[in-house]
Order: structure tokens, then sequence, then C-alpha cells
């Protein structure tokens, strides 16, 4: 058992891009849950659109990308429009059951037949990123050692991704800092309250909607740069699972929450399933035993995730930097 | 080898200028150059001779006719391309042989410049052509009735659980992989037990799965005061688990029940359906009745109406809130199986199904009024029929599309749902 092989992958995965898509991701959901009070079960779907918006000006109507990437935000806004207006009013529970089915329906549409003239339906997109990777400065070449070594556009891939991150953690923190934000903080804590103070709850609670909404596109966008291509079942319901995860393994309404808590669910989830292949290869166990966890390292991490969630709600249901103050928002 | 193409491509250019010369020069057509029509009939695989068949041009105007040789072969030359009509007279066609599809008599077929068109009288048995939209609907309404029955079956628990606890189960689903996939275990798998006998086993162990989340994790938790996201994101932690634990133990493959997997249709008029589906659609409005009779006559079924309308004013008049929504747990989970193992007979057994229902579920609450057993229902079979009737004119792959865009739709207009209550949404 190579403990060094398993801690190197672990610590891959939690710097890699995906862990910065996720950080990304769970940076719009803080906006949307932590802050205002959004119970946002779709944040999938805005990243799909990022992803998907960029691919499809790029790839199929042969547009430039730097076209592609302001198209896929723009569906952003209008998914949180055509969301939120007809569901902000409603009670949160509502909110989250309508986000959860329309990013699930929306992949359904990009992943059909009749979409395949658009999307490529069950193949996606590829051959996306060329101009992307045309402004990589970094010479070519290996950097890094040992398990941590990258070609240089996986580097900028990194690079970006990561700086991406930390201008939208400071934005959020900006924003929350400002008057707006403290009149989201206050709707998430009393609707009436700020209602009673004349405010437009709806226009605020749609506006952090489609500020939350951008940035989950922008993981999408990154997302589809890094691959160089879209595919629906990058997509599924789980991926919204899995960044609210990672936002609650950090903690909600915090700044560095979103961020730690995704380096920490890539570098757990790979760390688990290193081990798990590692322990198959080994000698010493029962042959039954071995030939079960061969090959199915994915699904035991994510039954794992689940005990994980489960085992955090009841013993420290604030997440790891969570204040116990933040305990029971949109209640 | 290139030199080869290239040369067919010159021979293939003179062609085509000799061609626009003919066109440009308005010289008549010789003949096996200009526009044609031609093709060969055939029966049974013999040519059929002696056929006639006519052209006429857009304005209706007689072009030209031929008889097919003893080849079979038949050939008119058209005056110039354009749009042209030709149809094959029957009353020529030999004792016995019919056109195959009696609608396809006339041919209108358009004719590039230079172009001779072959074209097809098809003879032969007239095949049952598909069936046509009002056909289609009443198939499609049927269908919509049997998973909308499923669907319903499955959602009442979710319905309930969240009137009484105002917990949203997104776990529910797997209560119908697990009723599915136990069922197929003790049928198809190790035991061979008949269908009935192993569902019925399922519905019981789902059941008793059911109870013990709810006994065992969900009622201290409750005890702690949790906030209602904290639950959410419980119930997402067990999904994740459940699921991913059937996926290890049953595989990512579908699979289907030993026992009633091929069977004869009944025809009832425009409706074709098979014994097991019948029985299927049978006990499940046997059961959904049964559920709401329950709810309206028995003492618990009192009390579970009680703990969703109001839980305090409940509890102080003396119910067991917590005895009641252990029931609710257990009754809803063996509801949610038996819709699994139905689902699974009717189409197949795989570890996604129940959370691809899900979705069908959550729209099919919230449409018929969240927190109630009967709203679930209505909710159910109006989901069902929406996502089957679109199949009649939409790809079957967008179906639940038609879904959410009712459940889109009744928010908007009646956000508490067809039977909830105005004071349900906030």
């Amino acid at each position: 058992m190579d403990f060094d092989i398993i801690f190197g992958n672990a610590a891959r995965a939690g710097l890699g891009p995906q862990a910065a898509i996720f950080a990304l991701a769970a940076i719009g959901l803080n906006l949307h849950f932590g802050y205002a009070g959004l119970l946002n079960f779709g944040q999938v779907g805005f990243m799909m659109l990022g992803a998907y918006g960029t691919a499809i000006v790029v790839a199929t109507w042969g547009g430039s990308l730097w076209l592609g990437i302001p198209f896929g935000l723009g569906l952003c806004v209008a998914f949180a429009l055509a969301l939120g207006i007809p569901t902000l009013r409603l009670r949160s529970d509502y909110f989250a059951i309508t986000t959860i089915a329309a990013a699930e329906i929306l992949r359904l549409l990009i992943r059909s037949s009749p979409a395949t003239d658009i999307t490529g339906g069950p193949f996606g997109l590829q051959a996306i990123a060329n101009s992307f990777f045309d402004l990589n400065f970094l010479p070519d070449g290996r950097f890094g050692w040992g398990t941590f070594s990258y070609s240089s556009n996986q580097l900028w891939v990194m690079i970006v991704a990561w700086i991406l991150v930390v201008l939208c953690s400071a934005l959020v923190l900006a924003l929350i800092r400002s008057p707006w934000g403290r009149v989201v903080r206050a709707i998430r804590e009393d609707e009436d309250a700020v209602l009673s103070l004349g405010k437009n709850t709806v226009a605020y609670k749609l506006q952090a909607l489609v500020i939350g909404g951008v940035i989950g596109g922008l993981a999408g966008v990154i997302d589809a740069l890094q691959q160089s291509g879209v595919g629906s079942e990058n997509f599924e319901p789980q991926v919204t699972f899995f960044a609210w995860a990672a936002l609650i393994l950090g903690g909600l309404a915090t700044t560095v929450g979103p961020v730690v808590g995704a380096v920490l669910f890539w570098f757990l989830r790979e760390g688990v399933e290193s081990f798990i292949r590692e322990l198959s290869e080994q000698g010493w166990l029962p042959n039954a035993l071995a030939d079960f966890l061969d090959g199915a390292e994915g699904a035991i991490s994510v039954v794992l995730m689940g005990v994980g969630l489960v085992a955090l709600m009841a013993l420290r249901p604030q997440g790891i930097f969570g204040r116990r103050r933040s305990l029971h928002l949109g209640t | 080898m290139s030199n080869a193409r290239s040369l067919r491509s010159v021979v293939a250019l003179v062609a085509v200028a000799v061609l626009s010369l003919f066109l440009f020069g308005s010289a008549q057509a010789q003949d096996g150059e200009g526009e044609a029509f031609s093709g060969t009939l055939r029966f049974g695989g013999e040519p059929v001779e002696g056929v006639r068949i006519s052209v006429v041009d857009a304005a209706g105007e007689a072009v030209g006719e031929a008889v097919t040789g003893a080849d079979g072969r038949w050939r008119i030359e058209l005056p110039g391309p354009g749009t042209y009509r030709a149809t094959i007279d029957t009353d020529t066609l030999p004792e016995g042989v019919t056109l195959r599809d009696p609608e396809r008599q006339t041919l209108e077929v358009t004719v590039t410049a230079g172009r001779s068109r072959p074209l097809i009288f098809a003879l032969g048995e007239p095949v049952s052509r598909g069936p046509n939209v009002g056909e289609k609907l009443a198939q499609a309404v049927l269908n919509g009735v049997k998973f909308g029955l499923i669907i319903a079956m499955c959602a009442i628990g979710l319905s309930l659980i969240f009137g009484l606890t105002g917990l949203i189960n997104f776990a529910h689903g797997e209560l119908v992989t697990l009723g599915a996939i136990l069922a197929w275990y003790f049928n198809a798998d190790t035991f061979g037990a008949p269908l009935i006998l192993a569902g019925v086993l399922a519905v019981v162990v789902a059941g008793a799965a059911g109870g013990g989340v709810e006994f065992s994790l969900l009622r201290p938790l409750r005890a702690r005061r949790l906030g209602m996201f904290q639950f959410m994101v419980v119930t997402i932690g067990l999904s994740l688990l459940a699921r991913h634990v059937m996926l290890l133990f049953f595989g990512p493959d579908r699979e289907r029940y030993i026992d009633y997997a091929l069977q004869a249709e009944w025809t009832f008029g425009p409706f074709a359906v098979t014994p097991r589906d019948f029985t299927i659609m049978a006990l499940s409005a046997v059961i959904l009745i049964g559920v709401a009779v329950f709810l309206q006559r028995a003492r618990t079924g009192k009390a579970i109406r009680a703990v969703a309308d109001n839980p305090e004013l409940a509890e102080s008049s003396g119910i067991d809130v917590d005895r009641v929504v252990l029931v609710v747990w257990v009754a809803g989970a063996a509801l949610a199986a038996v819709g699994g193992v139905f689902f699974g007979s009717v189409e197949a057994v795989d570890w996604l199904m129940g959370f691809r229902l899900l979705l069908l579920m959550f729209a099919a609450v919230v449409l018929g009024g969240l927190g109630t057993a009967y709203g679930a229902m209505v909710g159910g079979l109006l989901i069902g029929l929406v996502t089957e009737v679109s199949t009649v004119w939409a790809s079957p792959e967008i179906k639940a599309v038609f879904a959410l865009g009712v459940l889109v739709l009744a928010l908007l207009v009646r956000p508490q749902g067809i039977l909830g209550q105005r004071e349900r949404i906030g």
C-alpha cells in the first residue's frame, strides 16, 4: 500500500481544475443560499448553460470563443430570470423542487435527438478551446515534479481557473459588504421585515439568483475549456449535490468556505478512490473482496460521501468553518 | 487512380454541358437522354407486363404514358424539368395483384434538369400502416393512465411525509428502486420466487427500511430541531448512499423480471393492453382507492390527515405524532416499492429508475398540492397523462419536459396546487 501515491493523487485532485470548477459553482451557491437564502438545487443547469452556450457558438455556429463565453453567461442570466420570476415569490421548498427539475429537464432537452444539430445531442461538442490555449504564454514542456507534473496547457487552465475563483470570491465579498448585500442578508433573516421597509425583495432575490447563476455558468465555461468540449453526461443532477457537499463541508455564508470545501471535497474523493484502487491490488485481500472493489471505487466514494453528508448534518450541521449562527437559514 | 477519377469528372462535365445545350437550345430530348420517369414493376420477384402508367404535368396536361414490357420495365420521357404526377392504372394490373399502399397510386415527383427519376409502384399484399393520430392518442392516454397511477402511488409517501414533517425527501426515489431491485433478486436472480411473492417480500422489506430510516435517524434529528435545509441535505446524503450501494450490488445494467415478460395484447377498440399492464392498472387503482378509504375512515388515517393539517393542534388533542409519522414512513415506503415493482415489470429494473422518477414525483406533488395524499394522486395521474400524450407529437426523449411545463404553469396560476390549501405557500 503506497500512501505517497494515494496522498499525491488526492492533493493533485484538490488543486486541479475540477476543484476550481466546483469552487466556482459553490461560490455561486453560497451567494444563493448562504447569503440570500435561495435553495438552488439546479446549479448544474447554470454550469451546463455556460458550457454549452460557449461550445455552441464556437463549434456549431463557427463563432469566436470570446463571443461564446458572453453568450453562455447570457444564457445563465436568461435561465435565472425564467426560473426566478415564476418561483421566487413562492416558499423556498417550491423553489428547490423547481430548480432541480428545471436543470434536469434542460439536460434532457440538450441531449435529445431533435437538438442534435445544435448541441451534438448525446455526442456533445468538441474542439472549442483553441483560442483559449492560443493565449497560453507559458512555454511548452512539463512543469512541476512527480505527481504534480503538469503540461503547459494544464497549468494554464489551472492558473486561469484559480484566478477566477479568487476574483469571484472577492466579488461576492464586496457585494455582501455593500448596502445591496445587507438587504440580501436581511431578506434571508426576515423577508417580511425587509418588505415593510419598502424594499422589493423579489427583485433583490432575483439579482442574487442571476449573479450566483452567472458564477455557476463561469464554472461551466472553465469545464468546457479544460476538456475542450462539452457532453451532457457531465451535467447530471448529482453535480449540484456534489457542489452542495463541497459548500457544506467548507461552511455556508463564509468567504473561504466554498473554496476550502471544494479543495477538501476533491482531495477526499480522489483520496478515497486511490485508496480503494490500491487496496484492491493488495495480494492479502480475499479474492471475492478484491473483485468487488475492483472498478467500484467511484461508487464507493459516493457512498462514503452520502454517509459523510448525513454524519456532518447530525454532528456538525454548520460545516467545518461554518458558524452555528447561520444554522437555521431558509427555514 | 487519380487519373481515372479526373477522367470521370471530365466526362461528367461534358455530359452536363451537352445536356444544358439541349435544354437551352430547347431541343427535344432524345430517347434516353432527357428528363424521364422510369421503373420496373415486380410482383413477388416476377416482372409484371401490360400495366399502363400515365404522367400529367403540373397543369394537368397529359405528358405521356407507357405500358410495361415483358421485363416489367417502363419509361416515360418528360418535356423538361418540373413537377409531374405519375399514375398507375390499377385496372390494368393482372388478377390478384394490388398496390401495397392504395394511396400511392399517384406519385407527385419533381424532376431536375437532365435527370431520369426512377419511380417505385410497390405491388404486393397491403401492409398495415402505422396507427393514425386518433389511435396513437388512445394508446397514449392508456399509457398515461398506467404510468400516472404508478407515479401517484410512488408520490403519496413523498407528499404525506412533507405534509407531516415539512421534509422534502430526496431519497424517495431510492425507495422505488429498492422495491424494484429487491423483487428482481427474489424473482430473477437467486431465489426464483414467483414475481407476486417476490414483490410482496420486496414491499415488506422496503417498508421496513423506510420505517427504519425514520425511527433511527430522522426522529432523533427532529428532536434536535435541525432546520429544513439540514434535513434536505440528510436526505440527499441518504439518496447518494442508497443509490450507489444499489449500483455496487446490482450493477449498471437494465434487468427484467422473469414472469410476465412477454404477453400477447388484449385489444379493446383503439386500446391495446397486455394482461400484465391491465392487472397493474387495476391493482394500482384498487390500492389508491384503498389508501383514500383508509385516510377517510380509519382512525390512523384520520390522525394522518389531522397531523398534516396542523401538527401542533393534532399533538395537543392527544395524537401521537411520532407514531403517525412512523406509520406514514412505513406505508409511504411500501407504496413506493409497489410502484417500483410495477414500474420494473412494465419497463425494466435499473439502479437509476427511482431517481429519474423522482423528478416526475416532484412535479406530481407540486401540481396536485404539496402535503396532501389526494393531491399526489391527482397530480400523478395528470403528469402521467401529459408525459405520455406528448409522445404522440413530440419525441419520447423529451416527454419529461412537458411535465415541467405543466409544473411551471401550475406554479404561475395556482401555486398551492390543484388540491392544496392557500396558506401552505409563503
